[in-house]
């Protein structure tokens, strides 16, 4: 600990602090462009410069000068500093003009107006007159991408975008090429970034050089109605505040939430908004002589009845990615109404066994715990795409500690350097049968983590034994026997935001029912009248006979299309669902907006549909769906917690024998842009896709 | 004035042989190996008997620089880095020392490498020196050839030196840029703390060392501290290469004794100022970056650190530029405003901005085309600008124009009204340079 004066309070510090962070701890504002706690230190933007006792005579740069660095005084005074001088305030002033006269007033059409630093720090530590009498610097805006538009005038080269991409993301696209006044933040060539978080650099511009394209000129920030929410994008569950206006998502920001997505969101999950206006069900609709027709809620809901009725229990249910706990569970319950216990919510031949404890299907370890892993190994999974976040908080620890990293599986830019070491099981086999390098490495670690992704669990063709001879093996390698005390290395990495809170709530085949391959496989051949699709797209849609199917869901993506009657339901932004991520953690979101037209909250269809049928499920309200969910499964009700499963169950699973000898590992997701109805209704993110797909060559 | 007996560079003209056989034969490499083996604390008190002080502008004590390297090493190699990138208007000392006498150089390096435990030692060359680079490398071959440095040199302490080539930036000349540029990256100044001495090249200790600082080294061990001392007055001992450029006769680079004055360089060396001492208008006494010093305030001023801070500016790396009232001082001093504007790296704010700012308002006060008023804000933003940034390249531009601000606020003034005099009612003014 260091003792040091901040404008004569005396306030005790660690030694590591910098003067910015002890002039916080003694509540001292300090201004600053460049510094962003998350990035490294540049020191250029001269906004945090303070006056010191103990350092040089000439103003410092709090953010980078630490505590340490200064001396105490000659009788062992504390060092001091301070942040309300005259020295202080002329800095300011000086720094603030320097940066505002080539700075273009053009704030009544600048998309940051209204939440941009150097429009609130300029009214707090600038001055109100204007000395400079040349001509402002005019600089050309640069191409670079579909996602950030630029406004290069009004650059003040703080460099956080430049920090971000190559410390952050691991993408060495953005510099600053030239120098002097004629420094100019560009991607060299004028090419798109190939990041999925460059939308992060929007919100770290202080200033409105790199907007949303997709947002810009859509709103002003005082406009917008804040919504603090979860994202269902991937199985991540990263904190985000939906702004909306009116009726209308206009735009979406990440929250801070340290355990999860510290301040970062994906591009898919801030871009996606345009797709919640389009492709949209918003009346129901039954399908008479072959063709969809509109109809109104009676109707749909009583031929929906008709034929439940008439099926028995040959009734089956899957539930697709971004389904809420609260719709599965009313589900669930309307099924077991009528005898069946054909609901899955897992992908097709999925080796997650319904039996196997809370361990093997959440990432044990956590996403916060990533940083305490000195290995990692990842088997059939792209982080980057599936689960951008965890793939950055990899990176991150990688950045610091240089810890040793495999993968089995898909070859991919993962942004860090890896040990490639096989494709398939075979090499799997042969790790946990303490083969090679890696196997020593892992036997070696005290923190391993085994990220098993959805790819090495999942084998359509090949059957569920595959998946589950895979989480054994991978169970071995993370209960090694150095393994340290209180850590379960095991990593469960899934890909759609409903898969841990469908398995917790049992929504997987029980009491005689059959998996969503096998559902589909009885529809084709007859012997299952009803099936229920709930938002489920990602299945082969013509494999399903002459099964009578319901989609219930918010966009017309495939299953809309096979379906014999579609239920418009909610999205993610019009309802309060709770969703499970893939650490276990339970999350819910709020309602930002109403869905369009006549489409409402799924749980509510299904409880309508219960009465129409005849059999009224038993709750009225969500309050009393969420006490009989609560009731059940006690562990739903503590939101933002997880459930931990235990290391000892882990070491249990690794004793499976296993019967697999070979298959293949790739990725779960093919492409990043388009992985769920609302990307695919997405036009930003089709732009994105193609893009990334090389169809389309980057524009000017 | 200094004795011939005292000269360091004795062949800054070239006249001799500047390989390795010339070197020695005027004395170079002699003795070497005792200095080396009398070790590090004993080269380092000898250095700071002799009060030597950096020669690359600053001044700052080169011995006590040494000492901030790590006393015990903890496992990082330890760097000597030498600047050569010497781009100072007006400053061509170090060149000399890279054509005609660069074993001096060479031999400095393994001494001060021994100072700081160093084995390596980078030499960073500007990048408009082509030959000097030329010139430099088959020296440095030279002495591997003749196992002077090396691995398993005759002397004792293992040194590799690497000659590097800069790419020509100005700003590659501020120590921590060099360290960038040498490492690949762009030359941007670093943030310090933490200096060289702790976190250098490759994030190993470095001590960076000017060329000349260097090269007198081994002549202050043969010769001893206190001889060196006894040149000059105190505080400012020792012989300084000195380059005059600008209006006097024979403009001319030569090594001379701290302390003399002004006059004096000039009557012996450069054969006057041309038209006279009653022609002189200013003179800019120790490279671009320093504030002009008015003609009468200069004929006494004595040329040493302290010396020149008498009359408001410094010695920086010596290298005088003389200016008769055939000058425009306005223009002259916007050329450097010019220069800087150029060189700015563009990394931090006051710099950046206003360098540029500055260059403008300059460029209209060389017309006149300005208000009173504006002088006073300029030099306000030099203010602005100075000790803000987080190199010193802010400081140095803003100081010509504070030296002319201070000294020649009449000429602006004069010229702005000459401008205004000049203009018609419908606001065109003939221009000034058509008169």
């Amino acid at each position: 600990m260091a003792t040091i004066k901040v404008d004569g309070q005396l306030v005790e510090v660690p030694d590591y602090y910098t003067l910015m962070q002890a002039a916080e701890a003694a509540g001292a504002e300090i201004p600053r462009f460049c510094y962003h706690e998350r990035l490294s230190v540049a020191g250029n933007c001269r906004m945090c410069l303070v006056e010191v006792k103990g350092g040089p005579p000439k103003p410092q740069a709090s953010c980078a000068m630490s505590v340490k660095d200064l001396r105490p005084g000659p009788n062992g005074e504390p060092p001091e500093m301070f942040t309300n001088t005259p020295m202080v305030k002329k800095a300011r002033e000086g720094v603030m003009e320097f940066l505002l006269i080539n700075h273009p007033l053009d704030c009544p059409i600048c998309d940051q107006g209204g939440e941009c630093d150097l429009q609130d720090q300029a009214m707090a530590y600038g001055v109100d007159k204007n000395r400079f009498a040349e001509n402002k610097r005019a600089v050309e805006d640069k191409y670079i991408g579909p996602l950030v538009k630029t406004s290069m005038n009004r650059c003040i080269h703080c460099t956080r975008c430049v920090r971000f991409t190559t410390e952050v993301a691991g993408i060495a696209e953005m510099g600053l090429l030239g120098r002097g006044e004629d420094a100019e933040i560009t991607t060299y060539l004028e090419q798109a970034l190939t990041s999925e978080l460059q939308g992060n650099v929007i919100d770290l511009c202080p200033v409105g050089a790199l907007t949303s394209k997709p947002y810009a000129f859509n709103a002003r920030p005082w406009e917008l109605v804040k919504t603090e929410s979860v994202d269902v994008m991937d199985a991540v569950g990263s904190a985000i505040r939906v702004d909306s206006r009116g009726r209308e998502v206009m735009r979406i920001l990440p929250r801070i939430n340290e355990a999860i997505n510290e301040e970062w969101i994906s591009d898919k999950t801030r871009f996606i908004w345009d797709g919640l206006k389009s492709q949209r069900l918003d009346r129901p609709y039954v399908r008479k002589g072959g063709k969809l027709q509109p109809a109104s809620w009676d109707e749909a809901l009583s031929a929906v009845a008709t034929r439940v009725k008439k099926a028995g229990n040959k009734v089956g249910a899957i539930a697709g990615d971004l389904s809420a706990v609260e719709e599965m569970y009313a589900l669930k319950a309307l099924l077991a109404s009528v005898g069946s216990g054909m609901t899955d919510v897992r992908p097709a031949m999925s080796g997650i066994d319904p039996s196997m404890p809370r361990s093997a299907y959440i990432f044990n370890p956590t996403i916060a715990g990533i940083e305490q892993a000195d290995a990692i190994l990842i088997i059939g999974a792209n982080p980057r795409k599936e689960a951008s976040l965890i793939n950055a908080r990899i990176r991150k620890t990688w950045r610091a500690k240089g810890l040793p990293i495999a993968v089995i599986g898909e070859r991919a830019d993962l942004t860090y350097d890896y040990a490639y070491l096989g494709e398939g099981f075979e090499t799997l086999a042969e790790l946990a049968a303490g083969k090679g390098e890696f196997a020593r490495t892992l036997a070696n670690a005290k923190n391993p983590l085994i990220i098993v992704g959805e790819a090495a669990v999942s084998h359509a063709k090949l059957g569920k034994q595959v998946g589950r001879d895979t989480i054994a093996l991978a169970a071995k390698l993370a209960s090694g026997a150095n393994v340290a005390e209180g850590w379960n290395g095991f990593a469960l990495l899934h890909n759609a935001a409903s898969r841990v809170g469908g398995i917790d709530i049992g929504f997987v085949p029980h009491d005689g029912g059959v998996c969503s391959a096998d559902q589909i496989g009885l529809a084709g051949k007859g012997e299952l009248d009803v099936l229920f699709l709930l938002g489920a797209d990602e299945y082969d849609m013509s494999a399903m006979g002459k099964a009578f199917v319901v989609y219930i869901g918010s966009h017309g993506d495939a299953g809309a299309h096979r379906a014999d009657v579609i239920l418009p339901g909610a999205t993610y932004t019009e309802k309060s669902g709770t969703y499970v991520n893939t650490e276990g953690r339970v999350q819910v979101t709020s309602r930002a907006v109403f869905p369009p037209g006549d489409a409402k909250e799924d749980w509510a269809i299904i409880r309508a549909l219960s009465g129409a049928m005849g059999k009224p499920l038993p709750f009225n309200s969500l309050t009393q769906l969420r006490a009989a969910i609560y009731g059940d499964f006690p562990h739903l009700a503590r939101i933002d917690q997880i459930a931990s499963g235990s290391a000892a169950d882990v070491a249990k699973l690794a004793k499976a024998a296993t019967k697999t000898k070979s298959a293949p590992f790739g990725s779960a997701v093919s492409d990043f842009y388009l992985s769920n109805p609302i990307a695919r209704a997405s036009a930003v993110m089709g732009e994105c896709a193609a893009m990334a797909a090389g169809l389309r060559q980057a524009a000017e | 004035m200094l004795a011939d007996k005292d000269r360091i560079f004795t062949n800054l003209y070239g006249q001799g042989d500047w390989t390795l056989e010339g070197a020695r034969a005027r004395g170079a490499w002699v003795g070497t190996k005792e200095f080396i083996d009398a070790g590090r604390d004993w080269i380092t008190n000898e250095v700071k008997a002799s009060g030597l002080r950096g020669r690359g502008g600053a001044g700052f004590p080169t011995a006590l620089k040494w000492t901030f390297m790590p006393k015990v090493n903890d496992g990082r190699p330890h760097y000597l880095l030498v600047n050569a990138d010497e781009s100072e208007p007006g400053t061509c000392k170090d060149r000399d020392i890279l054509r005609h006498d660069p074993h001096h150089l060479v031999e400095g390096c393994l001494l001060a490498a021994r100072a700081m435990d160093a084995h390596l030692a980078f030499i960073y060359v500007r990048g408009e020196f082509i030959r000097e680079r030329q010139r430099l490398e088959a020296a440095v071959e030279q002495a591997y050839e003749a196992k002077l440095i090396g691995k398993d040199n005759i002397h004792g302490w293992d040194l590799d030196i690497i000659v590097h080539h800069g790419a020509g930036a100005y700003i590659c000349g501020e120590e921590t840029a060099l360290m960038e540029s040498l490492e690949g990256k762009k030359g941007q100044p670093r943030l310090k703390p933490p200096f060289p001495a702790g976190m250098g090249v490759y994030g190993n200790p470095t001590t960076v060392n000017n060329v000349e600082s260097i090269a007198v080294v081994p002549e202050i061990l043969r010769r001893s501290g206190a001889w060196f001392a006894s040149i000059g007055r105190a505080n400012n001992t020792g012989t300084k290469l000195m380059c005059v450029s600008g209006h006097v006769n024979k403009p001319a680079t030569f090594e001379e004794a701290m302390g003399v004055t002004f006059e004096e360089i000039i009557e012996k060396h450069c054969g006057g100022i041309r038209g006279g001492w009653d022609n002189l208008l200013a003179v800019i006494p120790g490279g671009a970056s320093v504030p002009c010093v008015p003609g009468e305030k200069m004929r006494n001023a004595v040329m040493d650190f302290d010396g020149l801070r008498e009359v408001g500016s410094s010695l920086g790396t010596a290298a005088v530029i003389v200016m008769d009232k055939q000058t425009d001082i306005i223009k002259a001093i916007w050329r450097l405003s010019a220069f800087y504007k150029h060189e700015s790296c563009g990394q931090c704010t006051p710099c950046r901005e206003g360098t540029g700012w500055m260059m403008r308002v300059m460029e209209r006060m060389v017309e006149g085309r300005a208000q009173k008023r504006e002088i006073d804000m300029l030099f306000e933003v030099t203010k602005q600008i100075e000790g803000h940034t987080i190199c010193a390249l802010g400081d140095a531009a803003a100081w010509p124009i504070q030296g002319l601000i201070r000294n020649f606020r009449h000429v602006i003034e004069e010229r702005i009204d000459q401008y205004t005099y000049s203009s018609t009612s419908d606001g065109a003014v003939p221009s000034i340079a058509a008169e």
